[in-house]
C-alpha cells in the first residue's frame, strides 16, 4: 500500500509534517513498515482540502487532529484487505 | 514602484517581454523582425546616434532573448555593435592639473613615470606606469583619473580584454558567468543568453500540466525582489503563467546544509559548492583545490533531483538572481535535473508578456524550507546553516569558517589555501558581493536586500533544518 502526503507549501503550513510524523509513528507502532510505503509529493492540485493524502491514488483530506482517525478507519482497514 | 536599477535592464526587459509575448501567441516567427521597431518607433533616436543603429542593436538583443549565439558556449556574450569602445587608457592626467609646486604625484611614483612640461603640468610615461594608482590618490586636485572600461573594472577574474576592433571580448577560459559585466556595462553591450523561449515551450507543451508537470523552484533571494508587490502575489503569478507548483529552492539548501556539514566533518576541510561561479573559478584557477570543493550538488540541483526521483513526469525550471546558474544547468552532472533557468529580470518580462499585473492578484503561499535554508541567499548564511546542521546532527566538529563575500575574497582565501597558509577549515565561496542578493539577474539591488532575506528567513514555518527536511525521507 502506498500512502502519499502532500508536502507542498499550502499543505505544509496546514501541518503536513505533523501528519507525516504521526503516520510514521503509527506505522512503526503497528509494525506495518513492510506493508506501507510512505512518500511525499509537492502538490495534488487540491490545496483547499489540505493536508492532501492519497492511499493508492484515492484522495483523503487529513489534518493533524484527524490523522489517528484516518489511520484507524482507512489505513488499517485497507491494509487488512491486502 | 521601482522595477529596475538601470535603464539598460529596462531595455533588456522590453525585448524579453516582446519576444515572450509573441512566443505565447505563436507569432514569433512572423513578427520577430518587427520587434526592434516596436521598441524604437519613429525617426528620432533616444539612445544612440540614429534609430537605425538602435534597431540594429535591438535585433542583436532579440537574438540573445531567443537564446543567443548557439555556437558560442558561454551564456555571457558580447553584443559587439553595442560596445561603445569606452576609453581604456588607464591612469591619465586631466586638465585639472594646476601645475603645483608640491609634485606629490612625482614623489609617490616608485617607477619614475611622472614628468612635467614647461607649464609644470604632470605627464605619465605609459611605458613605465604600472597602474598602481598612487599618484591619483595623493593629488590634492583629483587631477589624475583612471580611465578603465566599466566591464573590465567589474570583471574581477580578468576575463575581459579589448579586441582588434576596440570592442570588449570575453576570454571563455577565464569567465565564471557571474554576470558582473552584464550588470555594470553602461551600454548594455554584454548580456546573458535567455532561455525564456524554452520555458514558454515547456509550459505550452505540458498542456496545462496534463502531459507532464512543470515545477518551478524559486531562489530565496526572491524575498528582496518584486518589492512593489507581495511575495504571495508573485507565487500566484507563477501559477497563472502555467507552472504546476512553486517550491522554495531553499529546501534544497536545507538538504545541502545537512550533507555538507557531514562531509566537512569527515574530510576536515571543505569549500562550499552552492555558487556555480565560485566552483567554476576553482576549476579554472585552482584546479588542485577542486578535491576540496563539496561533492554535493547545489541546492537547485539537489532539489530538482529529488523532484525528478519522485515524479518521473516532472520538468523543473529554476528562477533566481544568477546568470551562472544558466551555465550550471548545462553541466553533465546537472542537466538531467534542471530543464531551464530564468532570472528575476526574465520573470518580470514573463509576467508582463501575459499582461499579468501581480499587484492585483490574491496571495498564495510559499513555505517549504527552514530559516537556515532561506538565508543561503545572503553572504554568511550558508556558514550559519552548516554550523546549525552540525549541531542538529550532534556532530562534534569545530568549524573555523572564512566567509568570502565576492570573488575577490574567494581568490584570496583560495590562494592562501593553495599555499597552505589559510587559517580556516571551511570556505564559503560566493562570487557576488552580498551573496546571491547581489546577483546580476536581480531586478534591484540595495542595502535593504539582506534585511529582507533575514525577515523572510524568520517567517519560515519550520525553524530547524531537520524539521524542514524530515518530510523528504
Amino acid at each position: 500500500m502506498k500512502i502519499t502526503v502532500c508536502i507542498g507549501s499550502s499543505c505544509h503550513i496546514k501541518g503536513s509534517r505533523q501528519v507525516v510524523e504521526q503516520l510514521q509513528y503509527l506505522i512503526a507502532e503497528k509494525n506495518l513498515g513492510d506493508k506501507i510505503e510512505l512518500g511525499g509529493t509537492f502538490c495534488m492540485g487540491k490545496c483547499q482540502k489540505g493536508v492532501c493524502v492519497t492511499i493508492n491514488d484515492e484522495f483523503y483530506s487529513v489534518t493533524p487532529e484527524t490523522v489517528d482517525e484516518f489511520f484507524n478507519t482507512n489505513v488499517l482497514a485497507k491494509v487488512k484487505q491486502c | 514602484m521601482k522595477k529596475f536599477d538601470t535603464k539598460v535592464q529596462y531595455l533588456k526587459y522590453k525585448v524579453l517581454r516582446e519576444v515572450a509575448r509573441h512566443a505565447w501567441n505563436d507569432t514569433l516567427i512572423e513578427k520577430v523582425l518587427d520587434i526592434p521597431k516596436t521598441i524604437v518607433p519613429g525617426k528620432t533616436s533616444t539612445m544612440r546616434c540614429c534609430v537605425y543603429k538602435e534597431r540594429a542593436i535591438l535585433a542583436e538583443r532579440v537574438k540573445m532573448a531567443m537564446g543567443g549565439d548557439k555556437e558560442n558556449k558561454n551564456v555571457i556574450q558580447v553584443i559587439d555593435i553595442a560596445c561603445d569602445e569606452c576609453p581604456a587608457a588607464g591612469y591619465e592626467v586631466t586638465d585639472s592639473c594646476r601645475g603645483c609646486l608640491a609634485h606629490r604625484c612625482e614623489d609617490v611614483c616608485k617607477r619614475g613615470a611622472i614628468s612635467f612640461d614647461h607649464n609644470h603640468v604632470a605627464h605619465i610615461d605609459k611605458s613605465k606606469c604600472v597602474e598602481c594608482g598612487m599618484c591619483a590618490k595623493v593629488c590634492p586636485f583629483s587631477a589624475i583619473i583612471n580611465r578603465k572600461r566599466p566591464c573590465q573594472l567589474a570583471c574581477k577574474v580578468k576575463a575581459i580584454s579589448i579586441n582588434e576592433d576596440n570592442a570588449a571580448s570575453i576570454d571563455d577560459s577565464k569567465c565564471i558567468q557571474c554576470g558582473a559585466c552584464v550588470y555594470q556595462c553602461p551600454f548594455g553591450a554584454i548580456t546573458d543568453r535567455s532561455y525564456i523561449l524554452d520555458v514558454i515551450d515547456l509550459i505550452k507543451k505540458s498542456n496545462h500540466n496534463q502531459k507532464y508537470k512543470v515545477y518551478v523552484l524559486v531562489a530565496p533571494s526572491i524575498s528582496s525582489q518584486f518589492s512593489y508587490a507581495k511575495l504571495g502575489q508573485v507565487i500566484t503569478g507563477l501559477k497563472e503563467l502555467g507552472f504546476f507548483t512553486v517550491i522554495e529552492a531553499a529546501l534544497g539548501a536545507d538538504m545541502v546544509a545537512m550533507k555538507e556539514s557531514k562531509e566537512l566533518a569527515e574530510k576536515g576541510f571543505l569549500t562550499s559548492s552552492c555558487c556555480p561561479a565560485f566552483v567554476q573559478f576553482v576549476k579554472q584557477q585552482f584546479p588542485k583545490l577542486l578535491e576540496y570543493v563539496s561533492h554535493n550538488l547545489s541546492p537547485m540541483a539537489m532539489l530538482a533531483k529529488y523532484i525528478k526521483d519522485n515524479d518521473s513526469n516532472a520538468k523543473v525550471v529554476f528562477i533566481g538572481p544568477c546568470t551562472a546558474k544558466k551555465a550550471e544547468a548545462q553541466l553533465d552532472s546537472v542537466k538531467d535535473y534542471v530543464d531551464a533557468v530564468l532570472t528575476f529580470e526574465e520573470l518580470q518580462a514573463m509576467f508582463d508578456s501575459k499582461d499579468i499585473d501581480i499587484t492585483t492578484l490574491g496571495e498564495d503561499v510559499l513555505d517549504n524550507a527552514s530559516y537556515f535554508g532561506r538565508i543561503f541567499a545572503r553572504s554568511g548564511g550558508l556558514t550559519d546553516a552548516v554550523k546549525q546542521a552540525l549541531s542538529e546532527q550532534n556532530i562534534d566538529f569545530n568549524v573555523n569558517p572564512v566567509v568570502c563575500d565576492g570573488i575577490e575574497q574567494c581568490k584570496i582565501a583560495l590562494l592562501k589555501k593553495s599555499k597552505n597558509v589559510l587559517d580556516a577549515n571551511f570556505i564559503e565561496g560566493m562570487a557576488c558581493i552580498g551573496g546571491c542578493i547581489g546577483g546580476a539577474g536581480c531586478l534591484t539591488h540595495g542595502e535593504k536586500s539582506k534585511t529582507d532575506v533575514d525577515k523572510y528567513g524568520h517567517e519560515a514555518y519550520e525553524k530547524t533544518i531537520g524539521d524542514a527536511i524530515s518530510l523528504l525521507k
